[in-house]
């Protein structure tokens, strides 16, 4: 019961807002401690894991990249198509992103969107062209949020995906033999679900950002900037 | 065969150029110790294979005492402006969106191929192997078109990077926290605790243990890949599938995805919730988790519905 202890003070360092990097420290240090390891074990533990799970940060090698042709004009580019497009709306332009991400990551390509692929070269600047000023953090935090979602609510309808497989092997240790097929079709009413519920909230966001409009501008807005 | 190494190479590299551009960069006021920070991540992707557990250890110490000290700095060396860009952007037109589809192109082409062909690459790390192409195909091609200075790309990654910060090794600082708790036994405690929370004989109530149980479990430890184990074997496996004979692939399926529901409650998924935040400027450190709260709690709900609905049809 004791080893609980480096979950309360997770939970206590994100609420307290303290640098999220000493918070974890502190957890692994008083989890191992109350199990009985000593300081050069924790950080032996730590150390392999480390090493372990380089592959969640391969993904800033894109980075060159991104920020090469935002400097050639990236967002810019992005931003002036949904200026071109009419009737282009934060609500229908994340609508549309979020049905390509859940249909993409539902055939296992998961990698080829994601916060530093499309989200900030891409999505966001082209929400935030569609928002007003005043909403434009709100609308490039919902192109993140809606990344996550499509993604989220996609993946595993896929076969091969890692939940997927931990879930098939899990199964199996308890005798429980289940295909990944048999697994991934009950993905599919929560995909709908997420769907239609995140798409209702983007069409309410989109209300919100039109209220918002016609309460700055007492008069018609003007359509050259 | 081509192996994640090629990936640690790729990326290591490209760290060791941040920690010499850092290095040089006089308008960072904490330049030695922020060039210190990249160099040990270098360090990590080039060597971490050879330092064994303990060295890997000390290397995360080292960043930890940079980064939770508040020594890792930015520069204020300034981008391109903002009337370039839009020059530059007018001039090129819709063409400069190519090279930004090179990469999720060769992403999609190099899984599928390395898939066909599995003696080429690790079938298993074929995206990420393909990624790692796929930039390099990318990096290649903008210096043949757009020809930038040798330095640019790096110059310009470097800021963005910057911009990033310490939260650029905050998810692979909480997957290794996952393993500390793992090897403590983390899992087992919390699954005695939960145990004790379900309601005898009421199948509704034994549902919703489970699927809260998913979603607030992924919340504490940001992954609902750790979360499952543990909920499946106090709840899923003895109670719904056993005891009341439910489907066993509805609620494995269901339960997990109820489990993403706290993914996108949670701090602690960082690389979802927080890198975004800081990738897209955001003002807000848990504004990307606020906007999807409002979608989460609702797909809880109706997780749970699911499971209760279609599992015990």
């Amino acid at each position: 019961m004791l080893v609980l202890i480096g979950i309360v003070i997770i939970v206590a360092g994100f609420v307290l807002r303290f640098n999220p990097l000493l918070v974890i420290a502190a957890s692994a240090l008083a989890t191992g401690l109350a199990a009985g390891m000593s300081p050069v074990e924790i950080l032996s533990a730590f150390g392999k894991a480390f090493n372990d799970s380089r592959y969640v940060s391969i993904i800033w090698i894109v980075l060159p990249v991104i920020a090469l042709l935002e400097r050639f004009g990236l967002q810019e580019r992005a931003r002036a198509l949904v200026a071109t497009m009419r009737g282009a709306t934060v609500g229908r332009l994340l609508i549309g992103y979020m049905l390509l991400r859940q249909l993409t990551a539902a055939l296992g390509l998961v990698s080829i969107a994601g916060p530093a692929q499309t989200v900030r070269p891409l999505v966001a600047p082209m929400a935030q062209a569609a928002a007003p000023p005043e909403a434009s953090e709100e609308a490039r935090a919902m192109a993140a949020a809606t990344d996550n979602i499509g993604l989220f609510f996609g993946e595993d309808m896929f076969l091969a995906i890692g939940s997927i497989l931990l879930m098939k092997g899990l199964l199996e240790g308890y005798g429980i033999m289940l295909e990944p097929l048999q697994l991934s079709v009950w993905a599919i009413p929560s995909a709908i679900a997420a769907f239609l519920i995140h798409g209702l909230r983007l069409i309410f966001f989109d209300r919100r950002l039109r209220r918002m409009v016609s309460a700055s501008s007492a008069g018609p807005v003007e359509a050259s900037e | 065969m081509i192996t994640l190494a090629f990936c640690y190479w790729v990326a290591g590299i490209m760290f060791a150029i941040f920690a010499i551009i850092t290095a040089f960069d006089s308008s960072n006021a904490k330049r030695w110790t922020s060039a210190m920070f990249w160099a040990l991540l270098a360090t990590s992707f080039l060597a971490g294979d050879y330092l064994g557990d303990l060295g890997n250890g000390l290397l995360v110490l080292g960043l930890l005492g940079i980064a939770g000290t508040g020594q890792l700095g930015k520069g204020a060396q300034p981008g391109a402006s903002e009337a370039d860009k839009r020059a530059q952007a007018a001039m090129r037109g819709n063409r400069i969106f190519l090279p930004a589809l090179i990469i999720p192109a060769a992403a999609l082409i190099g899984t599928l191929a390395f898939k066909h062909w599995p003696t080429i690459a690790d079938p298993k790390q074929a995206t990420l192997i393909a990624l790692a192409f796929g930039v390099l195909i990318a990096l290649a091609a903008c210096f043949a078109w757009l020809r930038p200075g040798h330095a640019t790309p790096f110059r310009d990654g470097h800021r963005l990077m910057e911009q990033v910060g310490w939260a650029a090794i905050l998810p692979q600082m909480l997957a290794s926290l996952g393993a500390v708790f793992a090897a403590a036994g983390v899992g087992q405690a919390v699954g005695a605790v939960i145990g004790d929370a379900i309601p005898h004989g009421s199948l509704l109530g034994a549902v919703i243990v489970y699927g809260l149980g998913m979603a607030l479990f992924t919340i504490v430890m940001g992954n609902a890949f750790a979360a499952f184990p543990v909920m499946a074997g106090a709840i899923g496996v003895p109670i719904l599938i056993h005891q009341q004979g439910g489907d066993p692939a509805v609620i494995a399926a269901i339960g997990m995805l109820a489990g993403f529901c706290g993914t996108l409650m949670t701090p602690m998924a960082a690389n979802f919730n927080l890198v975004p935040a800081a990738l897209l400027e955001l003002k807000d450190r848990y504004g990307v988790i606020r906007m999807q709260i409002g979608t989460a709690v609702p797909m809880l709900i109706v997780n749970i519905a699911f499971i209760y609905w279609f599992g015990f049809r």
